[in-house]
């Protein structure tokens, strides 16, 4: 435990998924941190919230049809008149 | 770059290898495989035309992405699409929660069980029945791992909207999986195994 007053899980809880996401830090972080090593149900729900959170990560990426990957072919291949032109850096 | 057919030539490949990337981004965004191919031509073209603005070739992917976010942000702007935050939404709906009612508890680990049977499918499909505030903080945060203050930024919103929307969008999210679960037989299975003599 972190601290002369130890988290709550209700604390925990509501503090779980900013702390999932990373944006908890300083001092709640690091107390919700000790709470996760000595709560064995928080610790269950973080477990589970991570997992979903990982699945939900592999979303990314989706499979690409030809019809699509010749009409970008098409897109691209007008860019060649334009190649000479200079891009818009601003 | 300063040979233009290399430049295209390199533009080209890059853009083939980011479009499963885009195409994801955008299908998971709009909802839609029409709105999505056309918001990730759109932002192709946009990028070829802002190619000067691509400091490091080595980070395309992730510039362009921003390209296609940014995109379809404006345009959803300019539409004056309004966000649901007056609705009466849950935001404490914990999928683990219903997952640890005891006739569940017989399963041993039931959140476990349901992690590995859960489908990308059924993932997707939840995600695009959300309201649309909450679909794109949930992609943005959770699929593309943006932190709360560039999300908050790129939406023109305080971070602490963006967090209230994730908080709901992900209880939204939470809640449709159970359904679904619910609707695939979780409880009936679950049950007859209760019922079951010993």
């Amino acid at each position: 435990m972190s601290g002369e007053n130890p988290m709550t899980c209700e604390e925990a809880l509501r503090l779980l998924a900013v702390f999932l996401d990373g944006e908890l830090h300083g001092e709640p972080h690091d107390a919700l941190e000790s709470h996760l090593e000595v709560c064995r149900s928080c610790y269950s729900r973080a477990e589970f919230e991570r997992r979903l959170k990982t699945e939900i990560g592999r979303l990314r990426g989706e499979e690409v049809s030809s019809d699509f990957e010749a009409r970008i072919r098409s897109i691209l291949s007008s860019f060649a008149s334009s190649a000479a032109e200079q891009p818009d850096r601003s | 770059m300063l040979d233009p057919a290399r430049d295209r030539r390199w533009f080209e490949q890059a853009t083939l290898e980011a479009l499963p990337e885009l195409l994801g981004l955008a299908r998971r965004l709009t909802g839609n495989r029409e709105d999505a191919e056309d918001l990730a031509s759109e932002a192709i073209t946009r990028a070829w035309l802002h190619r000067g603005t691509l400091r490091d070739c080595e980070r395309f992917s992730g510039w362009v992405v921003r390209i296609l976010t940014n995109l379809f942000l404006s345009q959803r702007r300019s539409e004056a699409t309004h966000p649901h935050e007056s609705l009466d939404l849950e935001e404490d709906f914990s999928l683990f929660e219903r997952l640890h009612q005891p006739f569940l508890l017989w399963w041993g680990t039931p959140e476990q069980e349901f992690l590995d049977r859960l489908l990308r499918e059924d993932l997707i499909r939840a995600i695009e029945a959300l309201p649309e505030p909450f679909r794109i903080v949930v992609v943005l945060a959770d699929i593309q791992g943006y932190p709360y203050g560039e999300i908050a930024e790129s939406l023109g919103t305080p971070v602490g909207t963006v967090r209230s929307r994730l908080a709901r969008g992900r209880a939204l999210l939470q809640k449709a999986l159970w359904e679904h679960a619910c609707d695939s037989g979780l409880r009936s299975a679950s049950l007859e195994r209760r019922s079951d003599p010993p």
